[in-house]
Order: structure tokens, then sequence, then C-alpha cells
């Protein structure tokens, strides 16, 4: 299947797309899927989205498959313990000519996170947490498990946030072991399967967990209860610190590292050695593939009834696909949004990338539940602070960054 | 596509002393919207190259600005192309002029878009990168992919490198995966018809 995501606006989807470069692609897109006879979800049909939102939402991504994806967040669909990753253009065509893909095998690590998480503790904490540990290169070259009784009590949704941002710790992918949670999930979505395949499917599901006495070749330990709510203060996404954390200062960095960092702050605007708390905040993005699923709008949704962000802010929120789009307007989601005065957009990548009509000026602070606070990442020259939509939530309100823990 | 074929390269290099490039500096999302392969390398690291997005204003502390550095052959910090698997951060760097790229350590995704796309990525010893970084613009590298080896010529100091030896093939012929499958089309046939099932 195909769909429109990256490039297209989020408002008005029903006129043609401004941008001329833009609506050339989705058009090509269009009618290279009418000659090779591609299912195409574009904009308008009810299951558009974006690609990693709606693969598991029609219950196309499935336990045991191997994904690809000419989008490097394809990793988010190893939470239902397939084998997905990313893949340039030219292995897009060699798949397409072949359905066969030459890899080399990677090496092995697990991440084990075990306890109970703090009061306002999301799973995009979680790996933000660990990226932070093992930094934005820390798994390049593996294939990740994540495992741990943290990680069996997340949501198929929550634990789909931190497969997906695998690829920013440097993963050639991510997975989580498929269980009861993830059944439940799958079962009775438009392309799960049905009646006796069903049966069979879950029998074969049942089996893909690693041996009892699997190895290795690195494997970490993380307690849940050291996690505090994460935010980013530089331009990778392992430049995280809990929100009651310093920044990090220049004398703290080895030398060889020390340039890098000093671009990065200067980049950002923030002080090295300093509390991140506090920051003033001018848009508050919540969406991407990493936090646009219903969920995430709903532990938003809860958070601000009754609340008004703070005037001083623009605040977007974009669901991840048409579905979600539907089913917040259905539970009322959107009446709560827009008496709060945040505006629900329709979906797409939006802000996540800055490829299409939505942008962050050049200066400007941008609370983000994305995956990427690279340089320009947003649009030229915007900053981008990584963190959970609850943080964002609570940033939109009070226009700073805070603790989310002291609002519940 | 085919490509051109890669062999030993001797060149002057561009240095690039940042470690953790991401494929959004190489190459800015908004301009990926391309739907050919080509004409990238006008916005190669764009967001470096010019103030303000502005053509008119390019950064002056910017290496690629600066004249006195040119060839065939980028030299990055460590973690050169992380980030998304766009492919356009290779073709903007091939279509920019280079064929080569040195880094103590590549990206997964990237690296495997560079040796598709005809350019070769050279992982060295932090040790040997920083050598390369001392050096001044006069020098020279000279890159031998039959060999494996990396040479700064000034010096002669010399380090041998690691490539997947399907990949070597490929660029010394100057294929890409299908030119390749294409290339031993009756091998497959052959054994597609003794094969029993
Ligand atoms: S939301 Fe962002 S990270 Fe996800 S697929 Fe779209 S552009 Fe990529």
């Amino acid at each position: 299947v195909a769909t429109a995501d990256h490039n297209v606006p989020t408002i008005e989807q029903h006129l043609p797309i401004k941008e001329e470069l833009g609506r050339v692609q989705v058009e090509t897109l269009k009618k290279n899927c009418a000659t090779h006879e591609i299912e195409l979800y574009g904009l308008g049909h009810p299951y558009q989205g974006i690609v990693h939102v709606i693969g598991p939402e029609l219950g196309i991504t499935q336990p045991g498959m191997t994904i690809v994806c000419g989008d490097s967040h394809t990793s988010t669909h190893g939470a239902f313990g397939a084998i997905a990753f990313g893949i340039g253009t030219s292995e897009v065509e060699m798949v397409f000519a072949t359905q066969c893909l030459l890899q080399s095998k990677p090496k092995q690590m697990r991440i084990n996170i075990n306890g109970e998480l703090k009061k306002g503790v999301l799973s995009k904490d979680i790996v933000l947490y660990i990226l932070s540990k093992i930094s934005s290169s820390g798994a390049t070259g593996y294939a990740v498990e994540y495992a741990g009784s943290t990680i069996s009590n997340l949501s198929m949704e929550a634990r789909m946030t931190v497969c997906n941002m695998s690829i920013e710790m440097g993963a050639r992918c991510g997975l989580i072991a498929p269980d009861e949670t993830t059944f439940k999930y799958i079962h009775g979505r438009a392309f799960a399967p049905k009646g006796t395949d069903w049966v069979h499917a879950l029998q074969y599901w049942q089996t893909l967990k690693s041996d009892e006495d699997a190895l290795f070749d690195e494997e970490i330990n993380i307690n849940a209860a050291a996690i505090e709510p994460m935010i980013t203060y530089g331009t990778n996404p392992g430049m995280g610190v809990g929100v009651n954390g310093l920044v990090p200062s220049e004398k703290e960095m080895d030398e060889k590292e020390r340039a890098s960092f000093i671009k990065a702050m200067n980049y950002m605007g923030i002080a090295p050695g300093g509390a991140i708390k506090g920051q003033k905040i001018d848009y508050v993005f919540i969406g991407s593939c990493t936090n646009s699923r219903i969920e995430d709008l709903r532990l938003v949704a809860d958070f601000v009834k009754g609340k008004q962000k703070s005037d001083d802010v623009e605040v977007w929120v974009v669901p991840g696909s048409k579905q979600v789009e539907q089913q917040a307007i259905a539970e009322g989601i959107d009446k709560i949004f827009s008496a709060a005065g945040f505006q629900l957009r329709q979906p797409g990548c939006s802000a996540c990338l800055g490829m299409n009509e939505d942008k962050i000026p050049a200066g400007k602070y941008c609370i983000s539940t994305s995956n990427r606070n690279f340089e320009g990442r947003q649009g030229a020259g915007s900053r981008t602070l990584l963190a959970s939509p609850l943080m964002a939530a609570a940033a939109a309100i009070t226009g700073r960054v805070t603790d989310v823990s002291e609002m519940l | 596509m085919s490509k051109s074929k890669v062999d030993t390269i001797q060149s002057s290099f561009v240095p690039l002393n940042i470690e953790n490039v991401d494929t959004d500096q190489i190459i800015p999302a908004r301009f990926l919207k391309g739907t050919t392969r080509d004409g990238f390398g006008k916005n190669l690291f764009r967001d470096w190259r010019y103030e303000n997005d502005d053509e008119a204003k390019p950064r002056p502390g910017f290496v690629l600005n600066q004249p006195e550095y040119h060839g065939k052959i980028l030299v990055a910090g460590k973690n050169f192309g992380c980030g998304s698997s766009r492919e356009h951060a290779a073709w903007s760097i091939l279509d920019y002029g280079f064929t080569a790229v040195v880094s103590s350590f590549f990206a997964d995704i990237f690296k495997n878009n560079a040796l598709n796309n005809g350019v070769l990525p050279v992982t060295v010893s932090e040790f040997f990168l920083q050598k390369i970084f001392e050096q001044d613009n006069e020098a020279t590298l000279t890159i031998n992919l039959p060999n494996q080896t990396i040479v700064i010529d000034t010096t002669g100091a010399k380090e041998s490198f690691e490539i997947n030896a399907y990949k070597k093939e490929c660029l010394l012929k100057g294929y890409d995966d299908i030119d390749y499958l294409l290339s031993i089309k009756n091998d497959i046939e052959v054994f597609e018809k003794t094969q029993q099932y």
C-alpha cells in the first residue's frame, strides 16, 4: 500500500496543494500507483495518514513480518515483533523489482526496562532517557529488543513510540516480542487475518520471542523509577535531560565533542550548565509518527480539559491519520482542544520535518512530540525541544518548559 | 541506474570537522521534493552554506565557501549521515562532485545509500581521521579501492579499510544491485531450471 504523508498540507486538504513541488510529488505518486496497481490511500481517503500510523491501525503490520519502507521510522512497526527497517530509494527499487534485499546480520542488543514508571512519565520519556544514556549513535549496527516488565505493561501505541525512535540511536531496527496486548490490538482490524487464518496466525505469533538463554552482543538494564519527564536541549535526540536536570556544561564534554556541543548550544540559544525548566516556548507541536495516535490525543485532552493555552504560544495538534482524526471528533476531543485554544489540524507529517506548509520560523522555540531536533528540521533556523505529549501540553498551558508531573 | 565506476581516487579534500552530521544538514527536507535524482548538489549543506537561506549571502566560515578547499573527497567527523533514510543525502554529495566520504564512523542507512549510488564511504580510525584534519589545504589523499587502502600523500601515512566484497565489486564495475542481478541473469535462470522442489 501507499499513502501521502510527508509533503501534504494539514489545513484545507480538499483544495489543490499550494506548493508546486509537493503537488507534483503527490500527483506522481498517484499516477505511479495507478500504473502499477498499488493501493493508494491518498488525500481524502478515509485510511490516509502517516505510513507508520496507518500500517498498525489497519492491521497490515503483523508479528513475524519483514517490513521495509523508504522512511527511517519504519522501525515503529517493530512494536509488533516484526523486523522493520527504513531503506533508501535504490533499495525500494530493488524490493519492487525482486522482493529481495541483501542484508548483513546486525549485532544484537537487548534493553531491559523494569519497574513502575513515575507519575507523568510516558513511553516517550523512556526512549528519550535511553537516548540520553547511550547517545544518538549508541546502537549503530545493532538490532535492538526492548524487554522487561515496564515494556510488557505498555499499550501497543506506547510501544510504537519506543520502537519509532530506535533509529535515533542508530539502530537498524527495534522490536518488542508480541504478547496478548499485541494480539488483542490486531484482532478485528481491517487487514487482520480472520477465522481459521486468525487461529493459525496466532499459533505462529506465539512462538515469536527470544529464547530464555539467548545471548546478546550487548545488554542494558534500566530502572523505570529513575526516569523523569524528559526534554531535549540540543540538536540531536541524544541531547536530553530530565526536566528538573541541568543542561551539561562545556567542562563536562570531552575534548572532541566540545566543538559540536558549543555549535549546538549556540544554534539553540540555550546556556550550557543552566536549568532547562522555565525555557520560553513559542510553538507546540503534538503529532508525528512518534506521538499522534488516539491515545496520545486522549491523554492530552484529559490534561488540558478546562485549561487555557498561554497567550503567546501557537499550538498545533496533528492526528496521525484520518481514522485518528475521526475518532477524536467522535469522542469530542476536538471541542476540548478548541476550548483550550489548541488547533486540531488534518492528518500528515506536518511540522515534524518542514517539508510541507507547516514550518516553525527561524529562531523560534518549538516543544515537539516528534523524533528529531536536528538543526532546521522543523524549518530553517527553527529550534526544537523534543518531549512527550504531556510535557508538550504542559508547556502549551504555561508557555514555558514545565514539569508536567507537578500539574497532575 | 548504472553509475560511473569507482577505482582509485587521488584528490585534495574538503575537511568538515564536525561530528554527528545528520541528513537534515546534508540536505534539508524542504529540498527533497524532486522526483528525479539530479540537481541536489546545489542544496548540499544548504543551511550551513548560506545565511537565511539566501544564495547571495554565503557564510564565509563554512568550508564549502572557502575556495582553497576543494576536491573529490569529503572528510567528516564521527557518525556521519545519521538521521533519515533519505537517499537524497547521497545524491547531493555525489551531485556536488564528491566520490568518496572519509569518516571514523558512518550511520548504517547512509552507508548503504552511498554504496548504492557510487559514493565510496571510507571508515578510518579516529587517530587517522585526526591526522587528515591536521593537514593543510595543499594535501592530497589517495584512496585505492582494489587494495582497500587510504594514504595521506604528503606524509605517507596509510591505513586499510573494510568494505563488503559484493559492494566493492559493484563499485568497481559501476553496478547497482539491479545491474548486478541482471549481469548474472543467465545463472539465475539456470539455477531456477535445475532446482528441484
Ligand atoms: S512524522 Fe516525521 S518522522 Fe514520521 S514519517 Fe513523517 S516526517 Fe518521518
